[in-house]
């Protein structure tokens, strides 16, 4: 990351800009849907999906996964793995 | 300890020289300081633990009976009389766990070892990040204080085992919380470790030494600081929960409707006890492999020296170390089975369970197998690591019983699990341990331990091991119940009473056969056989710097030529090739 | 006190793994980081799966001043990367007012969460009172207790820590690259805390 030339710099900042304002547009998108008052289990789905969808814009574009060596992907990969692993099975333990 | 190598770096290594010593031996920077560190306050904490099990020990076979010559030092809130209390005895229990685990094995095998070889090893000047490593000694260094000061808080120490199940954690006295905040400074500790040994052992290697040359020690010190690295945060996050039950009066881990002494307890419920249980265990499956993996390590690197030829398959040591990490995560509801989870998880975590053997079972094998045809010297190191093959084996496959849900039902619980960790872990890990000392003693210090008293502690050890251990099984069986003060109030378990007696009088031998090692080992620190830089004729790097190195570890940086274990390599004159080294030896 | 000087890969990056160690290691920790949260957010579920009634965010909690405060966190989000892209084009000016506006940012969200804290408190909503409140205290609180850190370490990299610019300014970049990761990480947390405990 420190051999960007300016110009590639200045590109990286427009875009930046233009997640900045996906982001925001999402948070009143969110937000807004919320009063729409859906069952529980839709709710849910369509909260996660939107702030799945943000987080990945800032993991891709301002922590620069988009350029990123496979070495960081290959933890992160394993880590998601375990995560979503931690997540679920203690809440289906009943079954 | 005279610094024999030329500087040939620029300017910033003149400062070395000009450090106080304050900055140069406590508040090190340099790994093999640190490493001894943590090797010193391991070892004492090992000795500390085992301690805390002998006034154990005692009441086991003598129960009720006053505590002789030294029962009166001990405060009413712990033996009226020398007559050891239930709460006291809880509270040894508890803590011997903890403090084995957490402030001896792990830190030694981990902290010490893992701190003074991997740089070394792999050739680098030192870890990654030298400030982050100090900061992780010294973390656990608090840490370690805290806990051993938890008993004198007015209930006493943490006594609700090293599990800390709720809701008897969270009703218990102060040393709970105490218990609580030495295990987030320990976390930290551990965090902060595993990120360098990660970033060193990637970033670090020297010039051709790729990753299907690491040294096995290397590679199973790596895949420890993945679990490390992954494992140990939810126990942090459920540890922030429990203090939240216990300071705010949450309800994370207490059910609704608990009744305490009759009376029903005061607070909002809705939480559960199983919760906690998930996240313990998420890190402490993974935690026993971090225990186990530096051992096997250790014993790779032990018996490829001592048999003058190369491991018997390196690629399946290595593929099956990894393998074996993963699995950890995904196999600790195993130590849950009698919790009401549904048959489906049950049979996910029995199935899982069984698969982890699998590779446990190729590390031994190959291990085994690579004694074959070799050139045994069956020196003190040698001894050890030769000594933990077949009782790993027998503690790995006393585990299987466990494993499995249907016989589990009859064995939780009961001292035939303890027969069955400890096994692993003392004979096992433990037994590694000492192998790493005896073999590494000559680098760090420049001297040899001696032979003869070295024989005396291996044979002692092992067979009191043994003594202490397998009656153990053999009471669990028959349904003698574990963490209890008085076993025997159950009809059925008092034939057991007589192995009780046995396993107390061993563990007292057990303690007097570590005086040979004592004395060995700091008689050898002053008196011992001076030694050159490789008296064992390794193969490894760490074998090239001087003993010990200095700071920087070498004069010019190493490169690796080829594999670590070329020992009677076809066509070479000397039967040991080093990795270091250019030419043809 | 080591020799820095002979551990490679601290400015410039390792030519296989095309990282340098503080990236690696910066990383390794974000790791643990979605360990620590993903447990909390486990336990969450857990909690709330296991009862039959659990109360909808936006009846107890102030949906208002948690959308101010996320839009907050994303502006620091862009002014840090924003001090990062400074310093790529040499300018320790703008390095500076977009560090010191991620800071600034960074504090408002703690007044907010203040605010929000004392109004609870002040209603006799507690840890204790349910497990709504419990998981909420202390899914916020530990995020929290994260902002702090970043700030303390976005502090030090705007004050005594940037000195090392004029030293070694790829190592120095490398730093603050290594605290935006970290602080982008912050808000990602943020990012699903807030639908989960506002707004189910």
């Amino acid at each position: 990351m420190s051999g960007l030339t300016p110009e590639e710099v200045h590109h990286h900042v427009k875009i930046y800009i233009r997640v900045f304002l996906a982001l925001a547009a999402l948070t009143v998108l969110t937000v807004g849907v919320s009063y729409l008052r859906l069952p529980v289990a839709i709710a849910v789905a369509v909260a996660l999906i939107i702030a799945t969808f943000k987080a990945s814009l800032v993991a891709t574009f301002f922590m620069h996964l988009n350029v990123e060596r496979k070495i960081i992907m290959a933890i992160l990969a394993l880590t998601v793995f375990f995560f979503i692993f931690l997540l679920i099975w203690p809440a289906i333990s009943r079954f | 300890m005279t610094d024999t190598s030329k500087h040939g770096h620029a300017d910033h290594d003149h400062s070395h020289h000009d450090l106080p010593f304050w900055k140069k031996y406590i508040f090190s920077q340099d790994h093999k300081i640190i490493g001894l560190q943590y090797g010193w306050t391991a070892l004492l904490f090992l000795l500390y633990g085992f301690g805390l099990m002998l006034l154990m020990r005692w009441q086991f076979a003598n129960p009720g009976q006053p505590l002789p010559l030294i029962g009166n030092w001990f405060p009413e809130s712990q033996m009226i009389g020398g007559v050891m209390l239930p709460e006291f005895f809880y509270q040894l229990g508890a803590m011997h766990g903890t403090v084995m685990v957490f402030l001896g094995v792990v830190p030694l095998a981990v902290g010490a070892f893992g701190n003074y070889l991997v740089p070394l090893q792999i050739g680098a000047p030192d870890m990654a990040f030298p400030k982050l490593n100090m900061m992780s000694y010294w973390l656990y260094f608090v840490g370690g204080v805290i806990m051993f000061a938890s008993f004198w808080v007015p209930d006493g120490a943490a006594q609700s085992g090293w599990t800390s199940y709720p809701p008897l954690s969270i009703l218990a006295g102060q040393g709970q919380t105490v218990w609580l905040v030495g295990m987030a400074f320990l976390i930290n500790s551990s965090l902060l470790g595993s990120i360098n040994f990660i970033t060193t052992i990637v970033q670090l290697r020297a010039d051709g030494l790729s990753f299907d040359r690491l040294p096995f020690f290397v590679w199973s010190q790596f895949v420890t600081s993945f679990l490390l690295l992954l494992a140990f945060p939810p126990l942090m996050a459920a540890s922030v929960l429990q203090l939240f039950d216990r300071l705010f009066g949450s309800s994370f881990f207490m059910p609704t409707g608990l009744v305490v002494n009759d009376q029903v307890s005061a607070v909002a419920g809705g939480g559960n006890p199983v919760l906690w249980q998930h996240l313990f265990w998420f890190l402490a499956h993974p935690e026993v492999y971090v225990l186990i993996l530096p051992a096997v390590g250790i014993v790779g690197e032990i018996i490829a020296c001592n048999t003058r030829k190369p491991l018997y398959n390196y690629k399946a040591l290595v593929y099956s170390a990894i393998f074996v990490g993963f699995m950890s995560f995904v196999v600790w509801a195993h130590h849950m089975f009698l919790t009401n989870m549904g048959t489906t998880m049950n049979t996910f975590f029995q199935v899982t369970t069984m698969i982890i053997s699998i590779p446990s079972v190729i590390i031994l094998t190959v291990l085994v197998l690579s004694l074959w045809g070799g050139s045994i010297r069956f020196n003190t190191p040698m001894l050890f690591a030769v000594a933990f093959l077949p009782m790993f084996g027998l503690g790995g496959l006393t585990g299987l019983p466990l494993g499995l849900a249907a016989t589990d039902i009859h064995l939780h619980d009961t001292n035939y699990v303890i027969g069955h960790f400890h096994y692993v872990v003392a004979p096992g890990t433990i037994f590694a341990l000492f192998a790493g000392i005896y073999h590494w003693f000559p680098k760090m210090t420049g001297r040899k331990m001696n032979e003869t008293l070295g024989k005396i502690h291996f044979f002692f050890s092992l067979i009191l091991m043994n003594c202490i251990f397998a009656p153990m099984l053999i009471q669990g069986l028959i349904g003698v119940l574990r963490r209890m003060y008085d076993p025997m109030q159950y009809a059925h378990a008092q034939p057991a009473q007589p192995l009780n007696v046995f396993i107390s009088i061993s563990a007292g031998l057990l303690a007097i056969a570590q005086i040979p090692f004592i004395v060995n080992f700091f008689w050898s620190l002053f008196a011992g056989q001076k030694v050159e830089e490789n008296p064992w004729q390794a193969t490894t790097m760490e074998w090239t710097a001087p003993s010990p190195p200095s700071h920087g570890n070498f004069v010019t940086p190493p490169q690796a030529h080829r594999g670590p274990y070329e020992y009677s390599a076809p066509g070479c004159k000397k039967d040991f090739w080093p990795q270091a080294m250019k030419e043809t030896n | 006190m080591s020799d820095q000087g002979s551990i490679r890969y601290i400015s410039h990056p390792h030519p296989v793994t095309g990282v340098t160690n503080s990236k690696l290691g910066v990383w390794c920790f974000l790791a643990s980081e979605v360990m620590l949260f993903g447990a909390l957010f486990s336990a969450y579920i857990l909690l709330r799966t296991g009862v039959s009634s659990w109360p909808h965010g936006s009846l107890l909690l102030n949906v208002p001043l948690a959308t101010l405060n996320t839009m907050i966190l994303i502006s620091s989000s862009v002014t840090m990367v924003m001090s990062w892209a400074s310093l790529a084009l040499n300018d320790i000016k703008k390095y500076r007012l977009y560090m010191t506006v991620t800071i600034l940012c960074g504090l408002a969200f703690l007044v907010v969460k203040t605010f929000e804290y004392g109004h609870k408190f002040e209603h006799h909503h507690f840890p204790s009172t349910d497990n709504f409140y419990a998981i909420y205290f202390a899914l916020t609180g530990l995020h929290c207790l994260h902002v702090i850190g970043g700030l303390i370490v976005n502090a030090y990299l705007l004050f005594p820590g940037s000195a090392l610019w004029k030293k070694d300014p790829d190592q120095f970049r490398g730093r603050v690259e290594a605290a935006g990761l970290y602080w982008h990480f912050v808000d990602l947390v943020w990012i699903f805390l807030f639908p989960v405990l506002y707004l189910l």
